[in-house]
């Protein structure tokens, strides 16, 4: 009898205190209610959910907060493209412009091979063994301009690759590259780049300046066998006049350019390319390499 | 009472160590501390929860003596725990949005944090009275607050560091933690009574 008393005593406490409690969660939640807007949770099912921050906002979230705030232009989010950017429209009942696909581009091109005795051949030319932190930012302040003899190219300690959040970009030969098809063009990776190096170009372009080297012309050829010397070779052979050179570097202006393809021909750098070889991210023309490294 | 007050605090923050010394918490430890304002952010909240957890738990222990049933401590300290942090979830997502933001997943996270569970008992085994329990409590959570950041600036740096392939991320971290927890031995001598 004892004994049932006993349990009975421990059966009523708890489950007294599991209904107070229950009670109180319930009380709370009316007193605590915060309204939230539904519209809220549609703008969330639209994005993709990887929180890459290549809007600019704290997550997906973040973002669709802003937009449900007015304070957020719809389309902003790159790895969700146009579609996402209709569908978010559609909710807030506004219109929105197509948005155009864009991917990373590492502009440079100095990776480094090497013949069979270890004397580098081709690519940007190392002044000193960097033994440190494996981080671009890191290395960049390591003797005034970091181990690499130019002061522009990719240092392929691969900080790019950390912050990628797709996948999408690997350092080969010791330049970072970027797999056109995985890139969702959030820019991640161009934020940490401390060389600038990264910027958006729209994919499947027939010719990118895959350079940045905006010293002398000599200098530039003494520190790497693919720099851009700002000859003005393509700026003259441009049928539309989409190329201009400024300090010793050629830009291509893609409204203007027709994708012809004919700067890349006389470049005697051959720094201009197809943006497809460029990412290496269709194996039919990618070119050929005596690395084994090469994998996407 | 002054140097008991005292032996509380130095117990909970140094030689008795909740994570450091008596491995509660492990989880949250090994978790939230891949940055420094995470790591800070969690301690904070933990504080916040263990001394009101403190509190509460007092009160029901109280009814538990009465009745003569201690040994259903365990499942109703749980019971008070879970339910607390949900009011304070809620409380917080009402009236300082700002602050709940901040902590983010963490608050919900702490229900299951053994530290918490761990704090309460000791309350309960050391026969503290209300405010000795509060103090412990608070003390508790700050001495997790001080693991959980010592052990995420250490963790800032190791990340950055080039160490053997095999090694990187989680393992060379348990190895990290293992060291910041014999460094804490060096305290367990220390008491003041």
């Amino acid at each position: 009898m004892e004994i049932l008393m006993q349990v009975l005593i421990a059966v009523a406490v708890l489950g007294g205190l599991g209904l107070a409690f229950g009670l109180v969660l319930a009380a709370a939640s009316k007193i605590f209610y915060v309204e939230t807007d539904p519209r809220l949770d549609q703008l969330n099912e639209c994005l993709p959910g990887a929180n890459c921050g290549g809007c600019g906002y704290a997550g997906c979230g973040g973002y669709a907060e802003a937009v449900l705030n007015g304070e957020a232009p719809v389309g902003k989010c790159a790895s969700g493209g146009n579609e996402c950017a209709q569908a978010m429209a559609a909710i807030m009942g506004i219109k929105a412009e197509a948005v155009t696909r864009k991917v990373a581009l590492v502009r440079c091109s100095g990776e480094k091979t090497y013949d069979k005795d270890g004397n580098q051949i081709k690519g940007a030319k190392v002044k000193a063994n960097y033994e440190g932190f494996r981080d671009c930012l890191a290395a960049s302040k390591v003797g005034g301009s970091g181990p690499l003899s130019c002061k522009f190219g990719c240092l392929g300690y691969g900080t790019c690759t950390k912050a990628c959040k797709y996948g999408a970009i690997k350092v080969v030969n010791g330049v970072a590259k970027v797999d056109e098809d995985l890139c969702v063009g959030c820019m991640a990776c161009a934020a940490v780049c401390p060389r600038q190096l990264i910027v958006p170009v729209e994919p499947n372009r027939n010719v990118v300046i895959a350079c940045n080297s905006m010293a002398k012309g000599a200098v530039t050829t003494r520190s790497c066998t693919v720099g851009c010397i700002g000859c003005g070779l393509c700026k003259k052979i441009c049928p539309n006049d989409a190329i201009t050179v400024e300090k010793g570097l050629a830009r291509i202006d893609y409204t203007k350019c027709d994708n012809c393809g004919l700067c890349a021909t006389v470049c005697p750098k051959q720094l201009i390319k197809d943006s497809k070889v460029e990412t290496l991210s269709d194996p039919a023309i990618k070119q050929p390499t005596n690395s084994p490294e090469v994998k996407v | 009472m002054v140097t008991e007050i005292l032996g509380i605090i130095i117990a909970a923050l140094l030689s008795q160590n909740f994570i450091l010394v008596k491995f509660y918490g492990i989880c949250p430890f090994m978790g939230v501390s891949k940055k420094i304002d995470t790591a800070l952010g969690m301690g904070m909240a933990v504080t916040f929860v263990m001394a009101l957890a403190s509190a509460a738990c007092w009160a029901v222990n109280w009814l538990l003596v009465k009745l003569n049933i201690t040994y259903m401590q365990t499942v109703a300290f749980i019971l008070v725990i879970a339910t607390l942090v949900q009011v304070v979830e809620m409380f917080l997502k009402k009236s300082i949005p700002a602050l709940y933001k901040a902590l983010g997943v963490f608050l919900p996270l702490i229900t299951t944090n053994c530290a918490v569970l761990g704090v309460v008992l000791v309350n309960v085994q050391n026969n503290y009275n209300f405010l000795l329990s509060v103090l412990n409590g608070a003390a508790g959570g700050l001495g997790f607050t001080l693991a959980i950041v010592l052990f995420a600036s250490v963790r800032e740096r190791v990340n950055k560091a080039d160490c053997p392939e095999c090694f990187k991320g989680f393992p060379i971290a348990l190895i990290a933690a293992g060291l910041l927890a014999l460094a804490f031995m060096g305290f367990s001598g220390l008491s003041i009574s």
